[in-house]
């Protein structure tokens, strides 16, 4: 924290984290299947891991993401997340949405259609960052860039990793 | 001789080289035959071993030093140099050896000899220095002496040009000294003081380290003179810290970072006279990026600021501050921020403990307001940002002193009542999530305030003046929607509950009313349980409140009967009602700490299970087991036992067996009759019953113990009911279910008492025998084995038991060996239990029996049985052979047991035929899951083989098994050598499981999986390829919590060997 950088927004607001989800009596039926649902999505994009680039907080506590905003259909094999960066003028969006989108690509099963995007009228730039994540051949270029992957594993790795 | 120790020979002259030869010369005729020849062998022969043999014979008297050092003679005056160190290696080791019967001359003359031999050669120091060394263990050293030795010390030798091994002498030497002639060192002055900073200044080895800095701690708390050298003491000791030291690989010295922060932290904070050198040091060294060193500041602030005073940290006060402030605001780290809380807290009480002067402000005062001006606004800002490491800053302030905690509190407690107050009138929709921020915070300072300094008065409280707003807060809050609202304010009740005479009458009834009407209204379990532990802890002190107010309410509630439901819609409600009243119940137990309560609550309890068994009002068996669970946890709560001991012997233990046996008997007779059986007989609830009389008898006086234990034992073998209340029992004791109540009675009953006499207890066993290898029903038979084992655990080792050992195992193998016999599994039943009791208590026979276990592994029908039942023979079991009911428990039987039998086990498994191998691998998982992390670490070279045979067993409980405890090992670092060579057979299984049908199997896998992903980079790199294609396959798995694994093995797997890991 004795950085010299400034940062773009030194005090964000911070929002309380939902508990942690109730293991209910169906998960653990081995017979039952369970969908995929938003809830998890949300889960996999805030309990386990990403972090904001430049807070040691999760994006759930930034109010990045929300579970309002995360929709799923797992029978149709879609995926759409809509992030909210903390200041209009973020420039980290790119990179948070990156880093939302990678995390998914890692975590569903190969069959999702996934669509990351900023919240509409959260971002200065909004047309521009939502071009760059939807087009996947720039995705791709972007993680063969090695300096790119390591802000985005660093955004991945998860907190307990993090902190040890 | 004398010759050789004048002064001034340092280059040996001619005729001291005669002298001292004539005079070895002369004593070789006389006496000490082999003594010229053994110092030959030794300075010119190079044969070490002669010092043994020198030492031996000074030891045993055949020749003295004097004769030695004269035999010496030609070798410590040659001319080479390499001879005389040789001749003064000889003495100093001999000396070494026989230090302690040295005369005080002798003593002297050495001394003086060695003190001359500094000044000789380079090659003969170190040597020189070990007889010193040596020397100094001696006690017969005249006056004087000493202070000799020190100056030509300091005066002769440059300590840091030497080797390590003399300047550890030196040091040692230094501390010898310090032990035995303290008085001489202090007459030197500054001097001594300056001669060691000479000798340490540049010291870089960790071993010696810690020695200087002990000779530095000596210096301060021994009160040398420190003269005009205590900033050059400083200087020499402080550039060290912090201490950055990492211990080399396989350090066989064991000196940690550790060892030596607290060494230097002693001299540091030794004198306040370092105040003003080392408080600027501190302030400094805050600054630095490196986590180590803040953390090593913080705690030596805290460390030293409990030695000084208010003069020596008047001066830096602002900085310090904010230093502090700076470190708790912005760090991430917990041990940081708790590092500097602690020394907040220490720097307050240091103040808090200054004596106020007429003249000047309270120091204390002072320093606090600066603490409140930079925290307080942090706490009523609306975003809420920095509240708690402000908070946290606060209490850890007020923590430190009454005094303190008045001032903080004062400050702080209404600004935060009003902060609270105008967000529930604001009542906007994030305002909830705040006013529990605000109502946390609060609740840290009531329980700091209460916690830190309990007073007898109540006026003396820090709390005192805010206890109308307080109330008035916490009740608004107790009404309000919010669990987590709720939840805290509950917990400042109790705070506020605990101290006497806080709450006016008025408060605690409104308090108990708010608590009643949460237990009877409120679903969620967490509020529940918070509700009740404040409930708990009030009623400690206010138990006419609790008994006028609550616990009439919860009796009505319990026996109001819940309306039929007449259809589908209502069940829902008498759920809800079941629900209350299962927490009426437990709130019962939760406030019963205190005898006439408990008097109270438990005969309400005892009328539950009562009118259940007389059918007068509709309980289910979960209304009973919750009663039950009460009773039990009275039991197992209350402070005073002398009292409520008796009580429950007296009325609740007859009274529950009374029931019991009621019950047992009532469907006993009407057996095949009529279909209405007491839910007092089903199992849960006599399984729920047992540990009712087990805790209460466990905590009984061995006096009463032993009563209530004759008293059982003649009423299973005699069917003696003349302590049963209404005693109109008819004595039938033979009725099957009478004996099963009994026999666990008995279990639990005999149990606890270790010094408790069992009356008749041969025939007492016996009959246990009879009843376990006959009785048909299983509960029965194992009750009854479990009984007997209880017994024969506490036994003492004699001709009795030996001769009920050989009848019980005789009996055993008669039964296990009929293969026909029906009774095989009651046998085998008994068996495992007489074995459980005979391991823990390293008895000789439990091998034998052990054995016996390992030969049913290989029996096709007992087999599965066998195999669990080791998990039986390791584990703790809850309600026999604990040390909880005083069984005869011995640390460790697990690993002996382990180490006496892992080899027949492999043995067995090899031998084995192919489809029995099974059982050996799941006995061996359930061994080793309950082996301590250590051993199992230890264990695994020879083990893993198996284990990995046994991931591909196709009996998923052993896959399971084994799976969870593969697991620690895989996370504890660095992964055992063992493991590496085989970790691609591991992988290459874990990977085969990953689609096992069972999804407790999948998820240890997937959880192995993720473990494996933080080992080496260059061990695990080479499969992540083929584990993260593998690992695709379950994150489409139709279990969610199955996924919720692979996704966060997964993601680990995708960090490995990428940048920004």
């Amino acid at each position: 924290m004795s950085g010299t950088t400034r940062l773009e927004n030194a005090n964000p607001l911070i929002f309380e984290r939902s508990g942690e989800r109730v293991v209910t009596a169906e998960e653990e039926d081995e017979s039952l299947a369970d969908p995929i649902d938003d809830r998890e999505i949300f889960d996999i994009l805030t309990a386990a891991s990403i972090n904001d680039p430049e807070h040691p907080l999760s994006l759930e506590e930034l109010n990045v993401v929300e579970q309002v905003r995360v929709r799923v259909d797992d029978s149709e094999s879609t995926v759409s997340v809509e992030f909210t960066p903390t200041i209009p003028h973020c420039s980290m969006a790119t990179l948070i949405g990156l880093s939302i989108k990678v995390k998914l690509l890692r975590s569903l099963p190969h069959r999702f259609k996934i669509d990351v995007h900023i919240t509409p009228g959260s971002h200065a730039s909004e047309d521009a960052v939502n071009k760059q994540l939807a087009d996947k051949e720039r995705v791709a270029a972007a993680l063969e860039n090695t300096q790119l992957l390591e802000v985005v594993n660093q955004c991945l790795s998860s907190r307990t990793a993090g902190l040890a | 001789m004398i010759s050789l120790i004048s002064r001034g020979d340092v280059n040996v002259p001619e005729h001291a080289q005669c002298s001292p030869g004539a005079g070895a010369r002369t004593m070789a005729t006389d006496g000490a035959g082999p003594l010229p020849g053994l110092v030959e062998e030794f300075v010119t022969g190079q044969q070490d071993d002669r010092v043994g043999v020198a030492a031996a014979g000074v030891n045993a008297g055949q020749f003295t030093i004097l004769q030695l050092v004269e035999a010496l003679g030609p070798s410590l005056t040659s001319t080479q140099s390499q001879n005389r160190a040789r001749g003064v290696q000889l003495l100093s080791q001999v000396l070494n050896e026989c230090s302690s019967n040295l005369s005080e001359k002798e003593v002297e003359v050495l001394v003086a000899f060695y003190e001359n031999r500094l000044k000789d050669d380079y090659l003969v120091t170190p040597h020189v220095l070990q007889g010193v060394k040596a020397l100094t263990k001696s006690p017969a050293w005249s006056s004087g002496l000493a202070v000799s030795v020190l100056k030509s010390l300091f005066q002769d030798v440059h300590v840091q040009s030497l080797m390590l091994l003399e300047r550890s002498c030196i040091y040692t030497i230094l501390i010898n000294l310090m032990e035995s002639k303290e008085k001489e060192l202090k007459g030197l002055g500054a001097d001594f003081v300056f001669g060691f900073i000479q000798a340490m200044d540049g010291e870089r080895d960790p071993r010696n380290l810690l020695l200087a800095f002990q000779i530095a701690c000596n210096i301060l708390q021994r009160g040398y003179e420190l003269g005009s050298f205590t900033e050059e003491l400083f200087e020499v000791t402080s550039c060290y810290f912090p201490i950055d030291f990492s211990p080399p690989p396989n350090d066989p010295h064991g000196i940690t970072q550790q060892e030596l922060i607290l060494a230097l932290r002693a001299v540091l904070t030794g004198t306040t006279r370092f105040a003003e050198f080392l408080l600027p040091l501190i302030i400094e060294k805050l600054d630095s990026d490196i986590q180590s060193a803040k953390l090593d500041s913080l705690q030596t602030l805290a460390a030293c600021a409990s030695v000084y005073g208010y003069r020596e940290l008047k001066e830096f006060l602002p900085g310090l501050w904010s230093s502090l402030r700076r470190e708790v605001f912005q760090t991430a780290s917990e041990k940081i921020e708790s590092a500097g809380l602690s020394a907040l807290s220490a720097i307050t009480s240091c103040l808090s403990r200054s004596v106020l002067s007429s003249d000047s402000d309270d120091a204390l005062h002072v320093f606090l307001d600066l603490v409140i001006q930079d925290c307080r606004h942090h706490l009523c800002e609306p975003d809420l940002k920095l509240v708690w490491p402000s908070a946290k800053l606060l209490q850890a302030a007020s923590s430190a002193s009454h005094r303190a905690g008045h001032i903080v509190a004062a400050a702080i407690i209404p600004q935060l009542i009003e902060q609270y107050n105008n967000q529930t009138q604001a009542s906007t929709s994030p305002s909830c999530a705040q006013r529990r921020t605000l109502l946390d915070v609060l609740q840290g300072f009531v329980q700091a305030a209460n916690g830190g300094f309990p007073t007898d008065a109540a006026e003396d409280s820090v709390l005192c003046g805010f206890c109308e707003p307080l109330c008035e807060v916490i009740f608004s809050a107790l009404s309000e929607t919010s669990t987590g609202l709720q939840i805290t304010a509950s917990r400042i009740l109790s705070a506020l509950g605990r101290q006497p005479g806080l709450l006016t009458a008025c408060h605690l009834e409104i308090a108990v009313d708010h608590l009643t009407r949460l237990i009877l209204e409120e679903e969620d379990s967490q509020v529940c349980s918070a509700v009740l532990e404040c409930a708990g802890s009030m009623a400690c002190s206010h138990i006419d409140v609790f008994s006028s107010r609550m616990i009439p309410r919860l009796k009505s509630e319990i026996f109001s009967e819940p309306m039929v439901p007449e259809d589908g819609q209502e069940a829902a409600r008498t759920q809800s009602q079941q629900a209350v009243r299962q927490r009426c119940i437990m709130a019962l137990a939760a406030v019963s700490c205190q005898h006439s309560l408990v008097q109270e609550t438990s005969s309400i309890l005892l009328q539950v299970l009562a009118s259940s068994h007389t059918g007068t009002s509709s309980f289910l068996p979960d209304d009973i087991i919750a009663a039950c669970l009460s009773l039990q946890r009275i039991a197992e709560q209350v402070q005073d036992m002398e009292e409520t001991g008796r009580f429950f012997h007296d009325v609740i233990i007859p009274r529950l067996l009374g029931l019991a046996v009621q019950a047992g008997l009532q469907c006993e007779g009407e057996y095949g009759s009529t279909p209405t059986k007491s839910p007092l007989m089903e199992e849960a609830v006599l399984l729920a019953i047992v540990p009712v009389m087990s805790t209460a008898c466990a905590r009984l006086q061995s006096q009463m113990a032993a009563l209530t234990a004759s008293r059982v034992v003649s009423f299973f073998l005699d069917g003696d009911t003349a302590f049963l209340p209404g005693n109109s029992l008819p004595s039938q004791p033979q009725l099957l279910q009478v004996s099963l109540v009994t026999s666990i009675m008995h279990t639990h009953t005999a149990v606890p008492g270790l010094r408790v006499e069992i009356p008749q207890v041969d025939r007492l066993l016996s009959e246990l025998e009879e009843l376990s290898c006959t009785s048909t029903h299983p509960f029965t038979y194992t009750s009854a084995a479990k009984c007997f084992a209880g017994l024969i655990n506490k036994r003492s080792e004699g001709e009795a038991l030996d001769l009920v050992l050989l009848k019980v195992m005789k009996r055993i193998n008669v039964e296990l060996s009929c293969t026909s016999s029906l009774l095989r599994r009651q046998a085998f039943t008994l068996l495992l239990w007489v074995t459980k009791a005979l391991l823990v208590r390293y008895h000789p026979l439990a091998s034998t029996l052990t054995d016996k276990m390992f030969s049913l592994l290989a029996d096709t029908e007992l087999s599965p049985l066998a195999a669990d039942g080791f998990s039986l023979l390791m584990s703790h079991s809850t309600d026999v052979l604990n040390r909880a009911c005083h069984a005869d428990v011995r640390i460790m039987y697990r690993q002996r047991f382990f180490t006496e039998n892992s080899s027949k086990l492999v043995e067995g498994f090899n031998l084995a035929e192919k489809d029995m191998k099974s059982g050996y691998l799941k006995a061996l998982s359930h061994i080793v899951n309950n082996l301590p992390r250590q051993v199992q670490l230890t264990e695994l070279p020879a083990l893993l083989p198996l284990l990995l045979e046994a991931l591909s067993c196709p009996d998923q409980a052993v896959q399971l098994s084994t799976l969870s405890c593969l697991h620690p090992v895989l996370l504890d670092p660095p992964p055992p050598p063992a493991l590496t060579l085989q970790l691609d057979e591991l992988i290459f299984r874990l990977l085969g499981l990953t689609t096992s049908p069972a999804m407790k199997v999948r998820i240890a896998t997937l959880r192995c999986l993720h473990a494996l992903s933080h080992f080496p980079d260059h061990m695990v790199l080479p499969f992540r390829a083929r584990v993260l294609r593998a690992l695709a396959t379950p994150l489409d798995d139709h279990k969610r919590l199955v996924r919720r694994e692979a996704v966060m093995a997964r993601g680990e797997w995708f960090l490995l060997g990428s940048p920004g890991q």
